[in-house]
């Protein structure tokens, strides 16, 4: 079974009157199955709304599901006394940088998460400064957070969880309110740690540039998986992305809108340096 | 309606030895009617120019000019200036506070000591501008989703009719859908009233397709101010202060050097797309 | 405007006070708050203002940092001079029309003021060189006898950590706010007091919100990193009593024992 197994999920929010009287049930969540492999980076696309942060709240144990599970490690979500070791495996990172830092000095936010496992001091030191130097952010140790540009502060919030050691980190949108260079320092972050950690990386986003890496990516809408497949599958199908309130990269759209006029380029193209050369050889 | 900065310049705690200057002599004229992108990464001084053009900050040195007069003399009249100036912050939807969006919408125009008939004349017409659905007037604005809400606090900024709008990162944290709608209808507000718009962003690929001038700052100072095509030209000089040319621009650079015959001065996808054809066609 | 308030904030620097333990530095403070209130005569100041005037020295803040933090009470130093300078009954000096100023009054005048200032600068040394955390720490373990009582020290403690992270926040929230709605014509300044009170519901209402809603996503924040309360808890800077800690005790009781035989 792969490190993340969700079965039949489905998740519903019950809105209540003043009274307490149900007034409507929304199905946040609608019988999700996947699976996810150790050691994989996987991108979850979705508009908002789509169920895609939902989905995420129920990989940490955040959530409880309404129907259905979710495997952790093996472990299944809905047993209470699973929960911290649930969340100890599955770190999460969410989305405002500011609303998840707790600590008042950067290592001591870092620290948070091995002092509540545990763990002893000397070791909560050696896990804050193996888990800084991840993110490259050693040399701000001992700086507020409040200084911090949202692309550092994400970074801080990534060590804290790394200092966890965890198998694998959910990102919920942590790139959402980050401007472009915010954003690059993240996702280069978050890439070393699948790479050089070989931890399992689950990135939530709406950025179509930031799934071009991915091992395998899933599309949500309306609370259900409705694409999956490798990021070239999935970008193949620029019309199905529009419909669902999604985008692609400007030279996947490129290629598109030029196999459409009736060049032959291939298909799920996803670099520059891709299409150059599809031109290249058109040409000759 | 114009606007004119002369040597403007802002300096945060000037008095102290951590003065910090967040503009350096900002020349800058902006006509009415035109569609201006502010382009700049964060801390390049682009929200601290805004807050100065609808006098929330006041420059350390330099005068602004709204109509010919100066904005920061004594017997101007500021609350004319922010009714005529209209400033849409990042997240606008926290500043939301009333029962309905209706009655927030009318928060503004009430401000400006309107009759209450004028008041709900423009907070219905400011509304529709924005795109709310009308069955949402009388909801909890809390109840909206966050694209909704957005519409609500622009339409909140709209309804005092401003005659210059200034939107800071109108589409932040939106999906790429809620991107294109708020934006498209922004462009379709400007054609239909042609005021003049400003459009505060980080990214050259949003504004690219909407507008007819970009102002890259950087550092507290003007470095590019042109037309979207000769901007992007200059794709050097943006990298080397953190920014970028939409992906096109680079995409037509690479095919030229490859000794494709075309133009690089595109901006948009269908340009750039009829620019390969055409030199497929020949 | 409201970034100007330096309470609770901390100067980064290395220096023998910042690392000396923070219940030191609490239990200290306390006890120069009394001995300002112990002695009265001009000795146990001048014994006061040296005292002071070392541990800001060894503090290596700079001293305008400490002055900061007096502008926020100038007001209520300057009442209170005025209040003693013309209300202490005793032998006049000078008078004009119905307000006499007494030699006792200028007396208890200067001392109030020097009290007060020597007061707000000394805590003001404790939070500059103390991190919120580790002063929320400090008073953490030596209220911990408490807990027999079942006083919720730990919760306490960790509500006024995360309160101290927020104000800053908040503040910069409040400023935003403000700017948003004074950008829709709203007045902060003009009326009386009561439509002031209510030009302060459109700032109230989105700051309430937000708190709301960032204290949610904090306690999220604060779960998903297996947060239960402080039991099983560990510590990364457990505080354990060092040599230069013992000697500080030893210091702050010889000060209090010479204020005390030298300043009364």
């Amino acid at each position: 079974m792969g490190i993340i197994k969700a079965v039949q999920l489905a998740f519903e929010y019950i809105r209540r009157d003043e009274d307490g009287n149900v007034e409507g049930i929304t199905r946040a969540i609608d019988g999700v199955d996947l699976e996810i492999k150790e050691g994989q980076f996987i991108a979850v696309l979705g508009h908002n709304g789509s169920g895609k942060s939902t989905l995420a709240k129920h990989l940490n144990a955040l959530l409880h599901p309404t129907e259905g599970t979710v495997y952790v490690d093996g472990k299944d979500v809905r047993e209470a006394d699973k929960v911290w070791e649930i969340r100890q495996t599955a770190g999460m990172v969410f989305q405002n940088p500011d609303n998840q830092i707790i600590g008042q000095v950067v290592e001591e936010d870092v620290g948070f998460g091995p002092e509540n496992l545990g763990v002893e001091t000397k070791e909560i030191w050696e896990r804050v400064e193996e888990s800084l130097k991840a993110v490259g952010m050693y040399e701000y140790r001992k700086h507020s957070p409040n200084k911090l540009s949202g692309g550092q502060k994400q970074r801080v919030s990534i060590a804290g969880v790394i200092a966890m050691h965890p198998k694998c980190i959910i990102l919920d949108e942590p790139t959402a309110m980050l401007d472009p260079n915010g954003r690059k320092e993240v996702l280069r972050a978050a890439r070393a740690l699948n790479q050089v950690e070989g931890i399992t990386v689950i990135l939530i986003t709406h950025y179509m540039e930031e799934v071009i890496h991915a091992d395998k990516v899933f599309v949500m809408d309306q609370g259900k998986v409705v694409l999956q497949g490798t990021p070239r599958e999935i970008f193949t199908r620029v019309e199905e992305l529009r419909k669902l309130r999604l985008d692609v990269p400007q030279v996947t759209e490129l290629a598109y809108e030029l196999k459409k006029a009736g060049l032959d380029v291939p298909e799920g193209i996803l670099t520059k340096e891709e299409l150059v050369e599809a031109l290249k050889s058109l040409k000759k | 309606m114009s606007l004119l900065l002369e040597g403007v310049s802002h300096i945060y705690g000037e008095d102290t030895n951590l003065a910090v200057a967040a503009l350096c002599n900002i020349n800058l004229e902006i006509p009415e009617g035109q569609f201006i992108g502010l382009i700049g990464h964060t801390g390049s001084g682009k929200s601290t120019l805004i807050q100065h053009l609808n006098g929330l900050l006041q420059p350390s040195h330099g005068k602004i000019y709204f109509n010919g007069k100066d904005i920061n003399e004594k017997s101007f009249d500021r609350k004319e200036l922010r009714s005529k100036v209209g400033l849409v912050f990042q997240y606008p939807e926290h500043q939301l506070f009333e029962v309905t969006v209706f009655q927030d919408v009318c928060f503004g125009p009430k401000n400006l000591g309107l009759e209450q008939k004028e008041v709900e004349i423009r907070a219905y017409k400011a509304l529709k501008q924005a795109g709310v659905k009308e069955e949402q007037f009388y909801q909890s604005p809390f109840e909206l989703s966050g694209g909704q809400k957005r519409r609500v606090a622009i339409a909140g900024v709209l309804a005092m009719e401003p005659r210059v709008l200034i939107l800071d990162e109108p589409t932040a944290g939106l999906d790429p859908a809620g991107r294109d709608e708020i934006l498209g209808q922004i462009k379709k507000l400007q054609k239909e009233t042609g005021i003049t718009v400003i459009l505060v962003s980080h990214s050259m690929e949003d504004v690219a397709e909407y507008v007819d001038r970009i102002i890259v700052m950087n550092k507290g100072k003007i470095i590019l101010d042109n037309t979207p095509k000769e901007v992007f030209k200059e794709y050097k000089c943006l990298e080397e202060v953190g920014l970028a040319a939409p992906q096109v621009t680079y995409i037509m650079e690479s095919l030229k050097e490859e000794g494709f015959m075309l133009s690089a001065e595109v901006t948009t996808i269908e340009e750039a797309k009829q620019e390969i054809l055409s030199c497929f066609k020949k | 405007m409201l970034k100007d308030i330096t309470l609770g904030q901390y100067y980064q620097t290395e220096s023998l006070i910042h690392r000396l333990d923070p219940r030191v530095k609490l239990v200290g403070t306390i006890c120069y708050i009394i001995s300002l209130f112990l002695v009265n005569k001009i000795q146990g100041y001048v014994i006061a203002l040296i005292f002071l005037a070392i541990i800001i020295r060894l503090s290596k803040v700079p001293f305008k940092f400490m002055v900061k933090g007096m502008k926020a009470i100038l007001f209520l130093l300057l009442l209170t001079v005025v209040f003693n300078l013309f209300l202490t009954p005793g032998e006049t000096l000078i008078s004009i029309w119905k307000l006499t100023i007494t030699k006792e009054g200028v007396r208890v005048a200067m001392l109030m003021a020097v009290r007060l200032s020597f007061l707000i600068i000394g805590s003001s040394v404790m939070t500059l060189t103390t991190t919120p955390n580790h002063l929320t720490d400090g008073m953490e373990k030596l209220l911990n006898p408490l807990r027999k009582l079942k006083v919720p020290v730990h919760e306490i403690s960790m509500m006024m950590s995360i309160a101290l992270r927020f104000i800053p926040i908040l503040m910069e929230e409040t400023d935003k706010i403000m700017k948003a709605q004074i950008a829709r014509g709203a007045d902060f300044e003009s009326g009386n007091l009561i439509k002031k009170a209510k030009a302060l519901v459109p700032l109230l209402v989105p700051l309430f919100i937000s708190a709301f809603r960032r204290a949610n996503d904090l306690a999220m924040a604060m779960e998903a990193r297996c947060y239960r309360g402080g039991e099983f808890r560990t510590k990364m800077k457990p505080l354990i009593y060092q040599r230069a800690d013992r000697l500080a005790y030893l210091i702050l009781i010889i000060y209090l024992v010479i204020c005390f035989l030298a300043g009364r």
